[in-house]
């Protein structure tokens, strides 16, 4: 059976990070792994998704509407631009930083308000966090990718050891402990 | 062992498998990682070229050294390469040559969705499209054995969702391979009556590539069952295998020029009902109609777009699922000029002066997105300056005071150059802004000509824009800095008025460079502020409007001032 994870959030906010970790992971649990960059243009403070399948054998190398079993989100409002792609029963787990939009900056449209509650009364689960602060706390407000994956590895039945060793092969060693301390701390995230 | 890796990565590590010993390319999404990968190798030398016709024919000259040889472009570069690679069809190679081209369906970061398949068959060379990472790495190593074998460049079609998709890749080691250089007149000299030998070589060879497409494994069918036959290439593959699994039986098509005939129409022969799934154009559609099959495609599939397993299954009338959303309208969140982005001010200053921006390539193009909304025209690489002096001369007096061609300094290295000679030989009175940001930016920060490093980073020529621009005859050429806004307006309005061509450098690097140190993060002292908006004019995303006052993000604002330049209260300062 396939899972299907997609990671959003606003270019440059360090999901290509979040989905090497991911798949190096994966692969590492014996799982056949697909993930699906943006770069380009959209990277400079557009909306952007990855996408993450594994199970025994992947086909497409994204995840569609209706699909997703999870939803990583860095920021609020591509968490509500992403919502139809999670699956029924799916899980999110998101940042609640707000960036604005440039049409909101502008003036031509509003950030909606009180996302997360309007998410849950929708009856989706929801682990909704501050990761910024959290980040901070670890040491880089840098560290928000590594928050929301120590959340999301909550959710998954692989052994703290694997993570570790994803996150030492894929973050400078001068940084490690910082990240190790934002897993730890989105891992133990409780609402 | 085995690996997750882009595609683009794994091509890479397919060219240095397959022996590759030179490879020159121009960025462009979505084929910039291969080069990028590729120069991590050692064996392999690797240069960016100015543009991609300067890349394709300096790999032909190193396969026509003896040494296999690659370039890479996105869809929109091989048009630049397209005049080389129609003649190279003709000489053929001395050693391997292959060309990858990524086309950009859904036009993630791109002017166009050409199909470039149709470059291949007007080409009459091979076409090989892999439909993931193993095949980017494998069909990397096939393509040189072809090029040698029929003695033609090869062209490997990537597109976006292969080119930046990580999947499982086998790696093995490197083969050397080398040719000794041969005079050879005959082949190489393209005159009239030469080329006319070389023309019935082409159309043979083309004979015996039909041939090797019938019987290659990379056309492979997988039958299931005869109730439904399924062609198609690329990522479009996986994903009807998504949508069907073992519910439909597929002619999975490695090589997409020639094509083959008898293996199609075996496959048709055995199933009731015959589909292509291809996104664009209807390239394998129009073969297997041409061989005189019943075959649905067109009918049932869009013609734009990029496809998705949804799609698919929709247009076969399966059920899917549309998920849930919100009541609340979602703003867009269109890309932007970075927070610190030197484009910025400058772009301020054309807009405050009611300039008749004519665009270009890169990361400036965001110039034409609110608030700005600066740039009037953007078409295709070094269009700005052509444009411009086009425009002028039909409008005269009415346009030269207020239109500026915009172009960054990599694009104007790749072909502003030319556009800029027509300035100055047909003289018209043109104003040229060159964006000198130090980079190519929106590719992901490449070298260039003008930057004096190389692909590794390491010292390399330097062109000097401003001597290049004065020995093209250009006399009024000034350089400006587009953080002082007060010294950008003076030389618009100043160059606007002159009466001749003029050049102005805005120059300042790009804001993400790892060189270039960042001042700590602006704030605003609310009691100054008036809430007047005069520093949303420039619609840098670090600020906002909070309770009729503005607020300055500190995680992105990177001090660049050019806000503080224009509150008229002095409300912004730093710690």
């Amino acid at each position: 059976m396939t899972k299907n994870i997609i990671i959003v959030g606003v270019g440059g906010q360090g999901s290509l990070l979040a989905s090497k970790i991911l798949g190096h992971l994966l692969l590492n649990e014996g799982f056949d792994v697909k993930v699906s960059e943006v770069h380009g243009m959209s990277q400079r403070g557009g909306s952007v998704i990855t996408y993450v399948r594994f199970g025994d054998k992947v086909y497409s190398p994204v995840v569609d509407k209706g699909q997703a079993d999870f939803i990583v989100s860095f920021e609020i409002l591509e968490t509500a631009r992403w919502l139809s792609y999670l699956k029924a029963g799916g899980q999110i787990v998101t940042n609640t930083q707000q960036i604005d939009p440039m049409p909101v900056i502008t003036g031509a449209a509003e950030y909606p308000t009180n996302l997360v509650e309007k998410i849950r009364a929708a009856g989706i689960k929801i682990d909704a966090m501050d990761c910024l602060t959290l980040a901070r706390q670890a040491g880089s407000q840098k560290a928000v990718n590594i928050v929301l994956l120590g959340r999301l590895s909550h959710y998954f039945d692989i052994s703290e050891a694997s993570w570790q060793n994803a996150l030492k092969a894929n973050v400078p060693p001068k940084f490690l402990d910082i990240n190790q301390r934002a897993f730890k701390l989105g891992k133990n995230f409780t609402a | 062992m085995k690996e997750l890796m882009l595609g683009n990565k794994a091509l890479a590590r397919g060219l240095w498998e397959a022996g590759v010993a030179f490879v020159s390319s121009y960025p462009g999404t979505p084929s910039t990682e291969i080069t990028e990968e590729a120069v991590k190798f050692d064996d392999i030398y690797c240069e960016w070229a100015p543009n991609e016709k300067v890349a394709m024919e300096s790999a032909f000259g190193a396969s026509l050294a003896g040494r296999r040889a690659f370039c890479g472009q996105k869809h929109v570069g091989l048009n630049v390469a397209a005049d080389p690679l129609f003649t190279l069809s003709y000489t053929g190679v001395n050693a391997g040559l292959v060309v990858v081209v990524a086309d950009d369906a859904g036009m993630h970061s791109s002017q166009n969705e050409q199909d470039s398949r149709h470059y291949a068959i007007a080409a009459k060379v091979p076409m090989l499209e892999p439909s993931d990472s193993a095949e980017a790495l494998n069909f990397a190593k096939l393509a040189y054995d072809i090029s040698e074998e029929f003695d033609t460049p090869v062209i490997i079609k990537m597109c976006t969702r292969v080119a930046h998709s990580q999947s499982v890749v086998e790696t093995s080691e490197r083969v050397e391979h080398s040719r000794p250089y041969v005079k050879d007149i005959a082949k190489y000299v393209m005159m009239p009556g030469n080329a006319k030998r070389r023309h019935p070589i082409v159309e043979e060879r083309t004979r015996r590539l039909i041939e090797y497409a019938e019987r290659t494994p990379i056309n492979r069918v997988e039958f299931t069952t005869d109730e439904l036959g399924i062609i198609t290439s690329s990522t479009c593959y996986q994903y009807v295998k998504e949508v069907f699994g073992e519910s439909a039986s597929v002619l999975k098509l490695g090589m997409i020029n020639p094509l083959p005939v008898e293996l199609i129409k075996n496959f048709a022969a055995r199933v009731k009902r015959l589909v292509v799934v291809e996104e664009l154009d209807p390239v394998i559609e129009t073969h297997v109609k041409s061989l005189g099959l019943q075959v649905e495609g067109s009918e049932l599939l869009p013609r734009i777009d990029e496809f998705s397993q949804n799609l698919i299954a929709q247009a076969f009338s399966k059920e899917i699922s549309e998920g849930v959303a919100l009541d609340d309208t979602i703003p867009a969140r269109p890309p932007v000029m970075c927070a610190g982005c030197p484009h910025r001010g400058l772009f301020y200053s054309l807009k405050k002066r009611k300039c008749t921006v004519l665009g270009d390539i890169g990361c400036y193009t965001l110039g034409a997105v609110p608030p700005l909304s600066t740039i009037e025209m953007t078409l295709c690489m070094g269009a700005s300056i052509g444009a411009t002096h086009g425009f002028n001369k039909m409008l005269g007096k009415a346009s030269e005071g207020k239109t500026v061609a915009v172009i960054g300094d990599s694009t104007f290295m790749h072909s502003g150059m030319t556009g800029l000679a027509n300035v100055a030989y047909n003289q018209s009175n043109s104003t040229i802004i060159i964006l000198d940001n130090s980079i190519t930016g929106m590719t992901g920060h490449q070298q260039n000509p003008s930057t004096g490093l190389n692909i590794k980073g390491d010292p390399a020529g330097k062109i000097d824009l401003e001597a290049l621009c004065r020995a093209m005859g250009i006399n009024r050429v000034r350089i400006v800095d587009p953080y002082n806004l007060k010294d950008c307006d003076t030389a618009i309005k100043e160059e606007l008025a002159a009466a001749e061509p003029s050049v102005i450098i805005s120059r300042r690097s790009c804001v993400l460079l790892k060189t270039v140190k960042h001042k700590p993060p602006l704030h605003v002292d609310a009691n100054k502020c008036i809430g007047c908006k005069s520093c949303m004019k420039i619609g840098c995303p670090a600020i906002s409007m909070k309770d009729e006052k503005a607020v300055v993000d500190q995680t992105q604002c990177v001090g660049c001032e050019v806000c503080s330049q224009l509150c008229p209260k002095g409300a912004f300062s730093r710690d």
